[in-house]
């Protein structure tokens, strides 16, 4: 259960656009007939990937109408999910896993690299409002720890000189790679293969 | 050591190709029409054969689940539901398998749906697994491309249809009841049982719920037969199982195991050996965050099943290896896990509610030295009063940690935290706590 803030300024209207509106239509067909606020969840996540990384009130309000439930049932799942950012986030949102599998392995790096390059406390936006940074719980990516996630990209196997140089990249817009940054190959140990050697050499 | 032939996941590195071919020169989908021929009753008795335990970490034989789906479809529709929600602390098996064999989970979600009865599945993935829940939405459009699932699924008469639901980062929502919630638009919190979802799931529906590994080793077993799968690990501890080692190793990995297999062949040989040398090693938490730690001394010995570590008070859970060597603080580590439950608890139970912050607040003091003697066993206390006193099994997985800890490293906690107490007498104060506890 997080505890969240709800942005003080808030939009007059939203809408789905006609893109989302369409895979909206799609997705409410996954569920029987009448279950439709099952899809609540996946409204909400694209209400916020539509309006830049964080869902307004109005947003709910517009999904509760869309899915004939009260509003107050969109709000509870909105503020129940960590997922969903209740205010502005910036262009990209950077997540650092710091549970305990990271943490031994230097989690608190990528937090310090955080604050030097993009601001100082957790939840609030650099100074040209682009980027925030926030410490979460277990992304799931333990054996390629220590991580962080921006937007939807996992960034594996890093300290903190190659995230400053990632967040360097990104501030200046500049294409950044996900995926491990020791060069690694998925969750393969490194260098210390003992197991499918076989599909190993073949795939060479 | 488990031979190369006897892996499942041939594709766990992802050396070959995920998608549709790569998958049938694997020989996923070789003979699905075949094995759905052969009856339902033949599937769960073959998976009931194979002495399959449930991966998702409770290790509930999955035959035994299935057969209590009502045997005849009544008014109600049957649902299969795959949790994919992997969110515990350690493990990342899972998303190996949506990422690099997602077709043997999606042959494996036909064969289960057959065999319980279900036409429709629903695969709930964690919202943080965006890229990897795309690379599946990619396997089951290929799928449906071929005629593998959809109507008449492979020519086997029988129609499925698969979906997938996003969750938006609860960990609670792994709890199968809280998924279902979840599932059904509403707060992931868990739900009392009985009644149990085999016979009251989804929208009130018969539902089957289990783990990815769990329905991706299916097709394999009623390929190979039930008796291949149980010859190999131990008794009732049988198969394969994959194994993440993660925290102070060489080379952290996932890699595909027998069950059974000694904890310090994993550590050494697959991860390349605790970072300073196994004399370095602290603790190691075997089964995800929510079981308790070993010491070094039991890591020696120990074999990596479901029975051996219940013996030893912790448990396979999901086969997270988290590794902690002694360059680390013990005790800063688990309040750090501390603070994940904390974080987590959905808040449905006051027991949870209060006691998770209350451990992690307690923890934080004893690691910086701040608490007096007697707190050691106050913390103890509290985890007991936590612990079968919730709807779900998140008390206990957010108390066993804790317990673990004092269990194993009282005198390290009692060595900082030399203070002495307020309240100098120890008095019993009944409606302070649960009475029949102290009167053992």
């Amino acid at each position: 259960m997080s505890i969240k803030k709800v942005s003080k300024e808030q939009p007059d209207s939203f809408e789905f656009n006609e893109e989302n509106l369409k895979i909206a239509n799609d997705i409410i067909k996954n569920y029987p007939s009448g279950k439709q606020q099952s899809a609540v969840m996946s409204f909400l996540y694209l209400a916020q990937r539509q309006n830049n990384n964080w869902i307004p009130l109005v947003a709910m309000k517009y999904i509760a109408k869309l899915l004939n439930m009260p509003y107050i049932k969109v709000y509870e799942v909105a503020t129940f999910y960590s997922m969903y950012n209740l205010s502005p986030v910036g262009k990209y949102f950077v997540q650092v896993c710091t549970t305990t599998p990271c943490m031994i392995r230097g989690a608190y790096k990528l937090v310090e690299a955080c604050k030097e390059k993009i601001s100082k406390n957790q939840n609030t936006l650099s100074n040209d409002g682009k980027c925030s940074w926030v410490e979460v719980e277990c992304l799931g990516a333990c054996v390629n720890a220590p991580m962080m996630q921006i937007n939807e990209d996992y960034f594996e196997d890093l300290d903190k000189e190659k995230t400053s140089k990632i967040f360097d990249k990104m501030l200046n817009d500049e294409n950044v790679e996900p995926g491990s940054y020791r060069g690694r190959v998925n969750s393969e140990p490194e260098n210390n293969r003992k197991t499918l050697m076989d599909l190993k050499n073949a795939s060479r | 050591m488990l031979q190369d032939k006897d892996r499942i996941f041939q594709n766990l590195y992802n050396d070959g190709d995920s998608g549709i071919n790569g998958a049938i020169k694997r020989n996923d989908w070789s003979n699905t029409k075949d094995l759905i021929s052969k009856g339902r009753d033949w599937i769960i008795d073959e998976v009931k054969l194979s002495e399959l335990r449930g991966r998702g970490g409770a290790g509930f034989p999955t035959g035994l689940k299935w057969s209590f789906a009502p045997k005849e479809v009544g008014s109600r529709p049957h649902y299969l539901v795959i949790n994919a929600d992997e969110s515990e602390p350690g493990t990342c098996k899972d998303r190996d398998i949506l990422r690099f064999e997602p077709h043997k989970l999606i042959e494996g979600c036909l064969l289960a749906s057959y065999a319980v009865n279900a036409h429709i599945c629903y695969i709930y993935i964690r919202g943080e697994y965006y890229f990897e829940g795309q690379r599946l939405q990619k396997a089951i459009d290929e799928a449906y491309k071929k005629n593998l699932i959809g109507k008449n699924a492979s020519n086997s008469g029988w129609d499925l249809d698969i979906y997938i639901h996003y969750g938006a980062g609860a960990y609670i929502c792994g709890e199968e009841t809280a998924l279902l919630e979840s599932l059904e638009g509403k707060k992931g919190q868990p739900r009392l049982k009985p009644p149990f979802p085999a016979l009251v799931g989804l929208y009130g529906c018969p539902t089957i719920i289990n783990n990815v590994e769990t329905i991706a080793v299916i097709p394999t077993i009623l390929r190979r037969g039930g008796k291949w799968f149980s010859s190999l690990g131990k008794a009732k501890n049988t198969g394969t199982k994959i194994f993440c080692i993660s925290g102070n190793v060489n080379k952290p990995c996932n890699v595909e195991e027998e069950m059974g297999v000694p904890l310090k062949t994993l550590i050494e040989k697959h991860a390349g050996g605790v970072v300073g040398g196994w004399d370095n090693l602290k603790a190691v938490i075997p089964g995800g965050s929510s079981m308790p730690l070993l010491p070094k001394e039991i890591c020696d010995t120990i074999t990596m099943d479901f029975d051996s570590l219940v013996k030893e008070k912790s448990g396979l859970g999901t086969a997270g290896i988290v590794v902690i060597n002694k360059d680390q603080d013990i005790i800063k580590c688990m309040a750090r896990i501390a603070r994940f439950y904390k974080h987590e608890s959905c808040g449905q139970c006051t027991p949870c509610r209060e006691g998770s912050g209350w451990m992690w607040r307690m923890l934080e003091r004893m690691a910086k030295g701040e608490a007096s003697k007697d707190e050691v066993n106050m913390l103890m206390d509290v985890t007991k009063q936590i612990e079968g006193h919730t709807i779900c099994a998140f008390g206990e997985g957010s108390s066993w940690p804790v317990q673990g800890l004092i269990r194993h490293f009282k005198k390290e906690i009692e060595e900082r935290n030399n203070f002495n107490p307020l309240v100098k007498k120890d008095r019993n104060i009944p409606y302070l706590v649960d009475q029949h506890l102290l009167d053992k």
